[in-house]
């Protein structure tokens, strides 16, 4: 068969956010693949730098679903650092907690998807059944089943009580069983196992020269993880293992995130029994000092970095957020490679991709051309767009008959 | 040692002999715990009008008006409210409270402003204006004359 | 004249020919929705979903892609759900009597139910879209590796009855009790073989809806979806009923309505273990399932062949 093109995307049944990847291919194998990002963009960024602090709070949290406390976190740490506040021990406690509720949650529901991918739709609705126990303790804690809006400048909004911490322990332990059970399906049902070993192979060198985060790369033996690495809340007084395999490929991955979702469970018994008293916020001012910070935190799909740089009033002047799936995207062309059709929404499936949190503004600069910027106002940056396209061969009149309504 | 079929003994004792995980909604209704982020609801005695849950909430969903003398009311945008509960931790004199009350779908986009205070009528289902886009001091004048 | 055309007519029209076999398509369509779910502990469809989705498809536009061949792209699902239905006229379902019938009919059958895959084939290729194009070659792919082990199971009994026709192979078996047993080899791997050819999971590839969005059918909409749907699901019970009156040839000799109920019975015994095998296991590729019907389904199938060859030698 001849080559062809197929578009992945921008909307496809495989990709749950739009994103563009056109694949070439040569019967069933694929020689090359194309992205193109940018369609899950909202000016997040921008937005922040109209809003305060304490609003940006809720702005940061809604650039993704599933890893809101994550973004949430990485903000706040940016802020309290350069306001040089001390966070009590307890808030911090607390932020671990709904951390590792958190990669839980993503976890599970990513074992879900997983399946669903592969045709196996029966794992998907067990382990979202299972998820539901999940969402339903983070609702009770938090008082919503995402978004939870625990952060404040200072600490965390709501406390754990006893009553509660009970029901946390008791849904832990139904947690823990479903998960051995599900390393047991995983390590022994064949059509599984033949479907993902294999596709989405990336050597432990490519990881590190294409610089991938989180699980992905931890499946290809790369143990980098934040929360180790750069400890922050309460992780240095907690104990707990990085999982790492030596697959390589995208079993490796399911292997590491079902071996994660364990050490979280370690991880939760071990807060709930360590778990400080005292205040679980300090006072906060509204105006922060100029200054800035970087803060680095393990989201469930890796490594999250936040910048924010405060210049004494109560709005940030700039918000930087790199998500973890912008550095693991890139490496999808080199792990596509020499692969079969049928592997694309599963190795796309396997980095755990959020295009929500990828989609910022980049700043290229081209070697050849120089560094150069413009700044446009609305209007005007309209008309630049209609001018390039028209000179690209859209003919607008023709579409905007299309338009017409027929009355 | 693998072989297909793993699942089959879960799938035949644990799911298709149990009752299964579905809520047959509306008949049966998801109940949430005590603290969940729901529809506002407002005390009007206690509010001093510090207008501080209008300064920090961060969509400009909540507004609070002077119908008189020490009488306020609180009007809230049920498609810009986030459900954070920023304002209900800005308020220094818990004005406000957020209920477990979930079921907000209305069917006009006009009827997601709503009167939230507690000494309205049941549910305060009942739209203060049809158009929320009025500017904020012809709907004061709306709601004193629909409070009178 | 009239009389000697209108039964004939009514049996192939309304009873046990189309309208029969639409209607027991759509029952066990909702069996087969209903037990997935209910082994996915969720609820499931209501009795009446199928009927509602096929209203429901008939009653929308059809779009044509531009550049399609016109004719092909309308023709083709009436020509699968024909097939179809004309395969059931050879396969006795509740006595040892099919409608129509003759030595080489088995062979004959197998050639209709053939005809719905290059059906698929060439709805793909007509389309003239990527995903279509790619869903038809994967259905010819795919009929190519479960082809052979299918043949071969279903004509080892035939070898053991020494007749090429369905209903001499039912009555041959019903007369001696037990013999069905020596084909059981054969109707383990036809099971699975069934499982290709309706393309169920683990071999639903050419319609993988997370792969190629819809496969053959991505550009049919409509009536068109609606027949073809239609002739999928008569293809599941024409495919159990000929299991069902090769494999498992019991209760051929009863009055009429426990006749039919043993039918029911059997068939529905067929699409329960389709369905839980749809339930339980992944997608294969391509090419882990024509290594998979090469090297292990069509050599039992030879080791069924030979085992009847030597029965046959033996037991005469």
């Amino acid at each position: 068969m001849a080559t062809t093109r197929i578009p992945i995307g921008p909307q496809h049944p495989a990709l749950k956010e739009p994103e563009s990847f056109l694949i070439t291919l040569n019967g069933e194998r694929i020689t090359d693949v194309a992205m193109r990002l940018g369609y899950n963009h909202r000016g997040i960024e921008k937005a922040a730098e109209n809003r305060t602090y304490v609003q940006d709070i809720y702005l940061i949290e809604r650039v993704c679903g599933i890893c809101s406390h994550s973004h949430s976190s990485a903000f706040i740490q940016c802020v309290e650092e350069i306001a040089g506040l001390e966070v009590p021990l307890r808030a911090k406690y607390l932020r671990v907690l709904i951390g590792e509720l958190e990669r839980v949650h993503s976890h599970l529901l990513w074992l879900g998807v997983a399946g669903h991918e592969i045709g196996f739709d029966t794992l998907l609705m067990y382990s979202w059944r299972d998820r539901e126990v999940v969402m339903d303790i983070l609702a009770m804690l938090t008082g919503n089943r995402v978004h939870y809006a625990m952060n404040t400048l200072g600490g965390v909004k709501r406390d754990v009580t006893e009553e509660q911490a009970r029901e946390i322990l008791k849904a832990v332990d139904t947690l823990e069983e479903r998960t051995k059970y599900y390393i047991d399906v995983a390590t022994h049902e064949t059509t599984l196992i033949q479907r993902l070993s294999g596709p989405g192979f990336i050597s432990k060198d490519d990881v590190l020269k294409y610089g991938v985060v989180g699980p992905t790369g931890r499946a290809s033996g790369v143990g980098r993880d934040a929360r180790k690495d750069d400890p922050y809340a309460a992780y240095p007084e907690l104990d707990f293992n990085v999982v790492t395999d030596d697959h390589c490929d995208v079993y490796g991955r399911t292997l590491v995130r079902v071996g994660e979702l364990m050490e979280s469970y370690k991880l939760i018994r071990q807060v709930l029994k360590k778990l400080p008293a005292g205040d679980i916020a300090v006072k906060s001012p509204r105006r922060i000092p100029a200054g800035e910070a970087v803060s680095r935190y393990e989201a469930p799909r890796g490594e999250d970095v936040h910048y924010v740089r405060a210049n004494g009033t109560d709005k940030p002047e700039r918000v930087r957020v790199r998500a973890p799936t912008m550095a693991n995207l890139q490496a999808v062309a080199k792990m596509l490679e020499d692969n079969n059709l049928a592997d694309v929404p599963i190795v796309i499936a396997a980095i755990d991709p959020c295009f929500s949190c990828t989609d910022r503004m980049v700043h290229i600069d081209r070697i050849d051309r120089g560094p150069s910027s413009e700044s446009f106002e609305w209007g005007a940056l309209r008309r630049k767009g209609i001018e390039w396209y028209s000179a690209n061969g859209v003919d607008f009149t023709e579409l905007n008959k299309r338009f017409e309504v027929r009355g | 040692m693998s072989f297909p079929g793993k699942m089959a003994a879960q799938v035949i004792g644990g799911g298709l002999f149990h009752k299964p995980a579905t809520l047959m909604y509306p008949a049966e209704k998801a109940t949430m715990p005590l603290g969940f982020r729901g529809k506002l609801s407002f005390w009007p005695e206690r509010c001093v009008f510090c207008k501080l849950c209008m300064k920090d909430c961060p969509s400009e969903a909540i507004q609070i008006n002077k119908l008189g003398e020490k009488r306020y009311e609180a009007i809230v945008n049920l498609g810009r409210c986030l459900f954070c509960g920023q304002c209900v931790q800005s308020c220094n004199k818990d004005a406000l409270e957020m209920t477990t009350n979930y079921e907000l779908a209305v069917g006009q986009s006009g009827s997601l402003t709503v009167n939230i205070g507690r000494d309205q009528a049941e549910g305060g289902f009942e739209a203060v204006c049809e158009d929320e886009d009025l500017p904020a001091p012809e709907r004061a004048a709306a709601a004193a004359k629909a409070a009178q | 004249m009239m009389q000697s055309i209108l039964t004939p007519l009514f049996n192939i029209v309304v009873f046990p020919g189309f309208l029969f076999l639409a209607a027991m398509g759509m029952l066990g369509q909702y069996v087969d929705r209903k037990l997935y779910a209910r082994l996915q502990n969720r609820v499931g469809p209501p009795f009446i979903q199928p009927l509602a989705d096929f209203i429901k498809l008939s009653a929308k536009q059809e779009t044509l892609p531009e550049g399609a061949d016109r004719r092909m792209f309308l023709v083709l699902p009436l020509v699968a759900l024909a097939a179809t239905v004309t395969a059931s006229f050879y396969i006795p379902m509740w006595s040892d009597k099919a409608l129509f019938s003759f030595d080489g009919d088995i062979i004959v059958t197998l050639y209709f139910l053939m005809i719905p895959t290059v059906s698929f084939f060439l709805a793909g290729h007509a389309s003239t879209s990527l995903y279509a194009e790619i869903g038809a070659v994967r259905a010819i792919t795919q009929f190519f590796a479960y082809e052979v082990p299918l043949f071969l199971a279903v004509l080892s009994p035939a070898l053991l009855a020494g007749t090429w026709s369905i209903s001499g192979i039912a009555a041959f078996y019903a007369a001696r009790p037990g013999w069905w047993l020596f084909n059981i080899l054969g109707f383990g791997v036809g099971m699975v073989a069934v499982l290709g050819k309706l393309e169920k999971v683990p071999f639903d590839i050419p319609e993988a809806e997370t792969e190629i969005v819809g496969g053959a059918f991505t550009e049919y909409s409509g009536r068109l979806l609606a027949l073809f749907k239609m002739t999928v699901d008569v293809e599941a019970i024409v495919a159990a009923s000929l299991l069902a009156a090769i494999f498992l040839p019991f209760g051929l000799g009863l009055p009429a309505l426990l006749g039919f109920l043993v039918y029911l019975l059997k068939v529905f015994l067929v699409l329960v273990l389709l369905t839980l095998l749809r339930t339980i296991m992944a997608r294969l590729r391509i090419d882990q399932m024509m290594a998979f019907c090469w090297k292990i389904l069509a050599p039992l199938a030879f080791v069924q062949i030979v085992a009847s060859l030597v029965l046959k030698g033996v037991l005469s």
